[in-house]
């Protein structure tokens, strides 16, 4: 999956090498790392880092009241520090250290033997502490994608204890399972049920946009929803941050192809086209429905189709990307606008809407545009490349993704549960309703973000 | 000495703001504000939630002028703001008691 271009890259070269020296190779290669290959993920790395902060950071930032802004901003830089020191403590360890199938071992705790050096199964061009430091920024962002769901309304302290245990409890079986040596999902490393997920539909969105859902209806709705209208204080500072987010995913999605080769230009492309087709989409649907194409439409539906490509991106054809984008554009437009409001939970910021639907729909959608052409995922025994999707004929591949979708909805709700209960009972999750209508920013952090008279 | 407050279209305030300097009118305050008369508000969509707002954008300029200068005032005004539109906003005229120069403490007309 995801290093499969690497491994593909260094296999040619070896053979190169093999044919210069006239003799088979039959020991286990020496790996060298790439400049090229670590240049490209460490800038992807710090890309991704820059979707956090700011970008997510302002696009949720701006989403919420005046009274809010810094409580939220704050949730997501907590994350950038918070999962920092869990992953270099615990969390790379269960996410990618051998394990069973659902979860890695201990062995990388405290960093232990994390070298300077490439791992074969983990980008081999590359340091595996390059790899280590590129996992931790999709670490980062994932629970910080949940506190759209429960904004404006959790306390700092329950949301900071939540999300960690969250981390240990559901991101690093997820990510084991799908990148992990071992993991049962794992398409690349021999896996049980080899599910397509490039650079993590089912990983990332699946997971918070599902435990987005399970904490907007645990923590109930925020006071005066919907009667009160709550609209967003600034579209100026969303649009900043959705813009920031379109342009880390390259980090994101390009850089899972962990080297700099042709694999990423693919994943690159895709992500572009996929993004664009979602924000028309969504933008079109509205104005048919409300006559005015609105701002936080386009930016909306840009972040819907950019989930939406994520585990396709390194695996279709550029015009596939586009029809991906356009339905997650127009779907995730219906879910946001219309069924959340028949249920009537709420989704402070859409974290479900978006996340939730665009990466389930993704998921399902990259087993029926897969093509091998792209990456070659697939093989028999004799090396013979086999089809991907269901439109090369691999009907059988969207049971799969079918059954990494169900794993990755699974595990969040369980884990959501319990852990909600769990923090309900000790911290208590919401702030007092005198603290609601306060703000969090004052009740929380004892500061503003905008000064009153200035 | 007498009050013309006027709230007009933000979008007006340069044009009020020449009129009044044309007509020898060079001190005002100008607000920023936010209302509605009989006018109604508009429809915001935000990810398909429909909020009406009420209260629209209005800006307020006000003038303290001489009692022979408040027609000339009016007339400034109402030339700058008028479109014929709903929602030009309206003028309100009230009497001042008393105006004070802060810097050397210069009383009535005179500190206009």
């Amino acid at each position: 999956m995801r290093r499969n271009g690497s491994r593909i890259f260094a296999a040619l070269l070896l053979g190169v090498a093999g044919c210069g020296i006239g003799f088979a190779q039959t020991s286990a290669p020496a790996l060298t790392v790439s400049n090229a290959d670590n240049a490209w993920m460490l800038v992807s790395s710090a890309l991704v880092l820059m979707m956090t902060g700011p970008g997510l950071a302002l696009f949720y930032g701006g989403l919420v009241r005046k009274k809010n802004v810094l409580s939220v901003m704050m949730q997501s830089f907590a994350m950038m520090a918070l999962v920092t020191l869990l992953w270099a403590i615990l969390s790379y360890s269960l996410a990618f250290d051998a394990g069973t199938s659902f979860i890695g071992g201990l062995h990388h705790t405290f960093m232990r033997d994390v070298a300077l050096t490439p791992d074969a199964d983990y980008g081999s061009t590359i340091p595996v502490q390059t790899f280590m430091v590129y996992q931790l920024m999709f670490a980062i962002i994932t629970p910080a994608l949940i506190t759209g769901a429960f904004a404006e309304r959790m306390k700092f302290s329950a949301m900071a204890v939540f999300l960690v245990l969250w981390s240990i409890i559901v991101y690093s079986p997820m990510a084991h399972m799908v990148w992990g040596k071992g993991g049962l999902l794992n398409a690349a490393l021999g896996g049980a049920i080899p599910t397509l997920d490039f650079a993590g539909g089912t990983v990332v969105h699946i997971t918070s946009g599902v435990s987005a859902l399970v904490c907007a209806i645990y923590l109930g709705k925020r006071l005066g929803y919907p009667h009160e209208p709550a609209p967003p204080h600034s579209v100026v500072l969303s649009f900043i941050g959705a813009c920031l987010l379109w342009v880390g995913w390259f980090g994101f999605n390009a850089g899972s192809a962990l080297s700099s080769g042709a694999l990423a230009t693919s994943a690159f492309v895709n992500t572009h086209f996929a993004t664009a087709a979602a924000a028309m989409g969504w933008a079109v649907v509205e104005w048919i429905r409300n006559k005015k194409p609105s701002a936080l439409g386009a930016i909306s539906g840009a972040v819907a189709g950019l989930v939406a490509i994520t585990p396709a991106a390194g695996f279709v054809q550029p015009m596939w990307a586009i029809v991906i984008g356009l339905i997650a554009g127009v779907c995730c437009y219906f879910m946001v606008a219309k069924v959340k409001q028949m249920f009537g939970y709420d989704d402070a910021l859409d974290a479900f809407g978006v996340h939730g639907v665009g990466g389930t729909l993704g998921a399902i959608l990259t087993g029926i545009f897969a093509s091998s052409a792209i990456n070659p995922m697939f093989k028999d025994s004799a090396g013979k490349v086999l089809p991907s999707g269901l439109i090369e004929g691999n009907g059988h591949q969207l049971l799969n993704q079918l059954g990494g979708v169900a794993i990755a909805w699974g595990i969040s709700i369980v884990g959501t549960l319990v852990l909600l209960f769990v923090v309900d009972k000790t911290i208590g999750l919401r702030v007092s309703p005198s603290e609601e209508i306060e703000g969090l920013d004052i009740t929380q952090h004892g500061e503003e973000g905008y000064d009153r008279v200035a | 000495m007498q009050k013309v407050e006027a709230i007009v279209q933000p979008s007006k305030v340069e044009a009020v703001k020449s009129a009044l300097i044309e007509a020898g009118i060079t001190g005002m305050t100008i607000v920023e504000a936010r209302g509605h008369g009989r006018q109604k508000g508009h429809t915001e969509f935000y990810r398909g939630r429909e909020y009406s707002v009420d209260l629209l954008p209005k800006a307020k300029v006000d003038v303290v002028v001489k009692d022979d200068m408040v027609d000339t005032a009016i007339r400034a005004i109402v030339t700058g703001a008028r479109t014929g539109k709903i929602g030009d906003g309206k003028i309100f005229v009230s009497k001042i008691e008393q105006v004070i120069r802060i810097r050397n403490d210069e009383r009535g007309e005179g500190a206009l």
